[in-house]
């Protein structure tokens, strides 16, 4: 076969110091580019301000590479979606490789930390070991090698398999841009297929798990009609906390069924203040079915995937009960 | 049910008086294909190789109105630019393609398009550039005119009055008649037995149901791929993927009219096959570069064009009567199928006919056929084509027949099992067969006798695969320390090299190990047609078990030379030649190969054979499931292949293809599909959304090899490689329905048509 190969050229920027033209895998023996290869400038600045810099300077024709496992194929397939003329490398940069968990028993995962970090670090097993449910399903062990949240967010798939998990876990993201950093709720992070709030100029920096405190419980699922090697066909992403045998906060967050990631409201109502029953678990699966707009594509029909979206939200809210000691 | 509670691979043999057919030796080729150092067609390379790529069409049906390349052929970097106005011109003929056979003037519009797209991914301009970005840049600039037809996708569509027609000179053949009329129907035919109506009189209980399946693709490995080298004094080499080299050269041979002298294919090592390489895409697009460049070309697919331009097997529609005695003698059986035989004339239909009631002795038979054009591309060969078609429709209704007259389904079979001398319905007369023992097998093994898990459903089913003969060529040349080179010209896809090389062996009386076969290229070996029809193992094998006899005749003829002996008083056993009666006249295989120069010369032993004692195949499935009722998933949880070998010359081998065939088939069940828009365009052409089942989606496929030897080979071997794959959808749509009491006549059985089928 064929080796997969980028069609791009890359022009290496290292240290900012040395220019370096590569031509990857010698696609034309002439110097010229021409009208059809197109020159890709990389850049791998090693501070945030540099980044940002750089993005700003590329007027939205820049593009960060994480981990690339979205990014390098949507390059190499040309599409039109994503037009860069410019790569950043982000994983130079100290703040984007961050795991620390601090003293208010919050997490701050840097957005260039790959899945294998975040799923074998002994503070997430510990604290947050919900979030394994997403970092350990997305891609194979290669690919988990490489793969961030931080870009499974930016990338902004309705079907991105850890968005509902982050949201289901009250992430905020932190993002770097010209006039300083700012934090944005996860929820809002999405705002239709492979749309963003994040702005072409600005960086994800990192995402903030706030300590959820006693009585916490979280879970996402997937359905797919393989057992790997899929893509959402829907997702939930769920979290309660209870005290008292009561719902004291409930959140619900789908994927694949709407244009974007969406938090069901009607199924934190269906759950807050209620007694951990199956009765109030069934009225958010419910709420959760009533709020998704699917489409009919060869993955599913739309109202299939309702009807997986109900399924989908007890299963999930089950395990979440079970995890916070609920049942 | 743990593994320790049975043996998972069992072999019933009836003959164990071989010393080399029936062992487990390694295979000559592994050491090369799991350290990667094999060679594929995608891995050729040559001096000055030009890449090639191909314009294909984006409409499902439209005619073309005009072509411009001189923007593309302007391009720098681009060397050349092809179209169907670069195929001469030639008289129409029937080709023999092996398992399939087609026009020739079809063969050269499906290459490349002449005056009209007849699916979306239809070929039809090739261009060679310096690399394949630039080639694929240059067809974005060849500029196409269409006059976009409607199209037709399904068997009802294609056959609906009124209905968009895709070739205006195509007639219907009915009944053998040429009926005169235009339309997409390019053939009904109808094998008859007995009187079906009295039958159906007779019967108690008839169950009568429609089926329904849908495009389904090989899913081999490796895409398409073809070099080509049109040498300056018109010799063309070609470097390929195929399952036949000969049908390569033959094909080619017609498509450009050249002779066949002029031609050679190399075949290399092959990434699955299935039936799907045996016609040809991008060799004669390759060719016609090259004769243009004077370069070598290399073309290779892509994934999607691998789905949209080779040849898939078709949907179909099945309609079955059956009927019988409330004792549970069938009485009278109607398989009404139509197949969708994709742009061209030549669905499997005709195959499936000869498969659909091929296990059962039945008194009154009746077989329609219908050979459909649509517009999808042209069906190839895939694993018994037509077969499972068949029998997910047949294998199904008697199950349904079984539980009406209150008969373990199994049962049902074995009292109305064919068995030597029965007549099917299409004609021929069977010679001895393992139906009956295949079905017997199943009755006793422990899967089948033990208690279900609860919530699990049960299902079986059995399957026919007819095989084929057809010829095979092989050389044997003794070395001089007593080992032999063996060539031969059968693509190796399945483990046939070493499983050729044992028969040889088996017969010179040394190891497999002692035997280096090759497959080699159409310049070198005798004419041998396709690996396909599950005939390698047969036919090639008895080529090398006549060629390993012509050796051994040398060689006792040598030393009779040497000894000055008579040599009817000499024989060879264990590699061993030695006299009847002088127990002093000895001389190993080595020995006499340390010699044979000074005694006369080399000794080279060849056969080309066309063996006609083909003996069919019978394969059974059992397999338990289980049903997520909220989803609709259905996840396998046991499954068992049992099929009648003949004579497992290699057993491994013959299990692999058990499982492979069996996994094909679960895929199939499940969730493969092309999934079509309302463009005719198929959506999900990746590996990643045609869904293939991967191995978290299997159990171990646990097998029973039954030996029925066939009498009409020296081993007693029938081919294994196709029977396989034809039970496991009826098998399991029966387990759905002991699960869940819901009848699934639709393939393929994903969670959306489950949960809908569970609601009606």
């Amino acid at each position: 076969m064929l080796p997969t190969i980028p069609y791009v050229r890359l022009r290496l920027h290292l240290n900012g110091i040395i220019d370096i033209k590569y031509d990857f895998f010698s696609v034309r023996t002439d110097n010229q580019g021409g009208s059809l290869l197109k020159w890709i400038d990389y850049q791998a600045p090693e501070s945030v301000a540099d980044a940002v810099k750089i993005l700003a300077d590329s007027n939205g024709n820049a593009r960060p590479l994480a981990g690339g496992t979205d990014l390098i194929v949507q390059l190499r397939v040309k599409d039109p979606r994503v037009n860069a003329e410019t790569v950043v490398d982000i994983k130079k940069i100290p703040e984007l490789n961050q795991m620390d968990y601090d003293k208010s028993g919050g997490l701050t995962i840097g957005a260039a930390v790959p899945l294998h970090l975040i799923y074998n670090n002994p503070d997430v097993i510990k604290h947050f070991p919900a979030i394994i449910d997403s970092a350990s399903l997305i891609g194979g062990t290669p690919i988990q090698g490489r793969a961030t949240l931080g870009g499974n967010l930016c990338n902004g798939a309705p079907s991105g398999d850890s968005i509902p998990n982050l949201v289901a876990h009250n992430v905020v993201a932190t993002v770097a841009g010209p006039n300083g950093t700012r934090e944005i709720p996860v929820e809002d992070v999405c705002t239709g297929p492979r749309q963003t709030s994040i702005d072409s100029n600005e960086l994800l920096v990192s995402l903030y798990f706030p300590n959820p405190g006693d009585g916490f419980g979280a879970n996402y699922i997937r359905f797919i009609p393989r057992n790997e090697m899929d893509i959402a066909v829907a997702g939930a992403g769920v979290s309660v906390k209870i005290s008292d045998g009561k719902f004291v906060d409930g959140r619900v967050c789908l994927a694949s069924v709407a244009p974007k990631p969406i938090l069901v409201e009607g199924s934190s109502k269906a759950l807050i203040g209620q007694p951990v029953s199956d009765e109030a678990i069934q009225k958010a699966a419910e709420a959760a079915r009533d709020a998704a707009s699917p489409i009919s594509d060869m993955r599913g029909t739309a109202e299939y995937r309702k009807h997986l979206c109900e399924v989908l939200t007890r299963r999930a809210l089950n395990t979440a009960v079970e995890r916070a000691g609920g049942k | 049910m743990t593994t320790k509670d049975y043996d998972r691979n069992v072999v019933l043999s009836t003959q164990n008086d071989f010393k080399v057919v029936g062992t487990r030796p390694v295979r000559h080729d592994g050491v090369d294909k799991v350290t990667g150092r094999a060679i594929y067609g995608a891995d050729y390379d040559a001096s000055g190789l030009l890449h090639g790529k191909i314009l294909r069409s984006p409409h499902a049906h439209a005619k073309i109105l005009s072509i411009d390349t001189s923007k593309a052929e302007a391009l720098d970097g681009v060397q050349a630019v092809v179209t169907a106005a670069d195929f001469p011109e030639t008289a129409d003929k029937t080709m023999e393609l092996g398992e399939d056979e087609t026009k020739l003037r079809d063969l050269r519009g499906n290459i490349l398009a002449k005056d009209k797209v007849l699916y979306v991914g239809h070929a039809i301009a090739g261009v060679a550039a310096s690399n394949p970005h630039v080639a694929e840049e240059a067809l974005s600039l060849i500029e196409i005119k269409y006059e976009v037809l409607p199209s037709v996708m399904t068997t009802d569509e294609a056959m609906a009055d009124g209905a968009p027609i895709l070739h205006e000179d195509q007639t219907t053949e009915e009944l053998g008649n040429d009926s005169g009329i235009v339309s997409n129907v390019a053939k009904h035919f109808q094998h008859i037995k007995g009187d079906v109506a009295e039958g159906f009189k007779q019967a108690e209980v008839i169950v009568e149901r429609e089926y329904n399946t849908v495009t389904v693709h090989q899913g081999y490995i490796a895409p398409h791929n073809g070099t080509a080298f049109w040498s300056a004094d018109g010799r063309l080499h070609i470097w390929c993927e195929t399952q036949g080299s000969f049908v390569v050269r033959d094909s080619l041979a017609d498509l450009l009219d050249i002779p066949v002298s002029m031609i050679r294919v190399t075949p290399t090592e092959i990434g699955g096959g299935f039936g799907g390489k045996i016609p040809i895409y991008v060799e004669p697009v390759a060719a016609l570069l090259s004769k243009k460049t004077g370069t070598p070309v290399k073309i290779v697919m892509s994934r999607k064009e691998t789905f949209e331009g080779s040849g898939p097997t078709p949907g179909s529609k099945i309609k079955i009567k059956v009927g019988a005695t409330s004792d549970g003698k069938i009485t009278a059986a109607h398989a009404w199928m139509a197949m969708e035989a994709g742009a061209y004339a030549g669905s499997p239909v005709g195959a499936a006919a000869q498969c659909v009631f091929a296990a059962y002795d039945l008194e009154n038979g009746l077989i329609d056929g219908f050979d459909v054009v649509v517009n999808k591309p042209k069906t190839a060969a895939y694993r018994a084509p037509g077969s499972p078609n068949a029998a997910f429709g047949f294998e199904q209704a008697l199950n349904e027949l079984a539980e009406k007259l209150g008969m373990d389904p199994i049962d049902l079979r074995l009292k109305n099992v064919a068995t030597e001398g029965t007549r099917r319905v299409d004609g021929p007369v069977f010679q001895r067969i393992g139906a009956k023992e295949v079905l017997e097998a199943m009755r006793e093994h422990p899967h089948y006798q033990s208690e279900k898990k609860s919530g699990s459903g049960r299902g079986v089913a059995i399957g026919f695969w007819f095989n084929i003969g057809f010829d095979s060529a092989c050389n044997i040349a003794l070395n001089k320390d007593g080992t032999v080179n063996l060539t031969e010209g059968s693509t190796d896809i399945g483990g046939s090299r070493t499983s050729i090389a044992m028969q040889a062996a088996e017969v010179l009386g040394i190891s497999a190990e002692d035997v280096r076969p090759s497959v080699v290229d159409t310049d070198t070996v005798g004419f041998t047609a396709v690996t396909g029809g599950s005939r390698t193992t047969f036919a090639t094998g008895w080529a090398a078990y006549e060629a390993a006899q012509d050796v051994k005749k040398q060689c006792i003829e040598r030393a009779a030379s040497i000894w000055d002996v008579n040599a009817e008083n000499l024989q060879m056993e264990d590699g061993v030649i030695s006299s009847k009666s002088d127990s002093e006249l000895k001389m190993t295989l080595k020995e006499l190969g340390a010699q044979l120069s000074d005694t006369g010369g080399g000794i080279t032993g060849r056969a080309s054979v066309k063996p006609r004692g083909v003996g069919g195949s019978f394969c059974g499935n059992i397999v338990d499931l289980s049903i997520d009722e909220e989803t609709g998933k259905i996840t396998i949880e046991r499954f068992t292949a049992i099929q009648d070998a003949g004579k497992a010359i290699h057993p491994s081998y013959v299990e692999g293809q058990m499982q492979g065939g069996s996994a094909q088939g679960i895929g199939w069940a499940l969730n493969e599909e092309y999934f079509m828009n309302d463009e005719g365009r198929m959506t999900n052409s990746s590996l990643l959304d045609y869904r293939m089942p991967t191995a978290l989606d299997l159990p171990m496929i646990d097998t029973v090899i039954v030996e029925v030897a066939n009498p009409g080979h020296p081993f007693g071997v029938r081919g294994v490689g196709e029977a396989n794959i034809v039970p496991p959808t009826p098998a399991i749509a029966n387990a759905v329905y002991d699960s869940s009491g819901n009848r699934i006549t639709q393939l393929p059985m994903s969670p959306v048509a489950i949960l809908e089928a569970f609601k009606s």
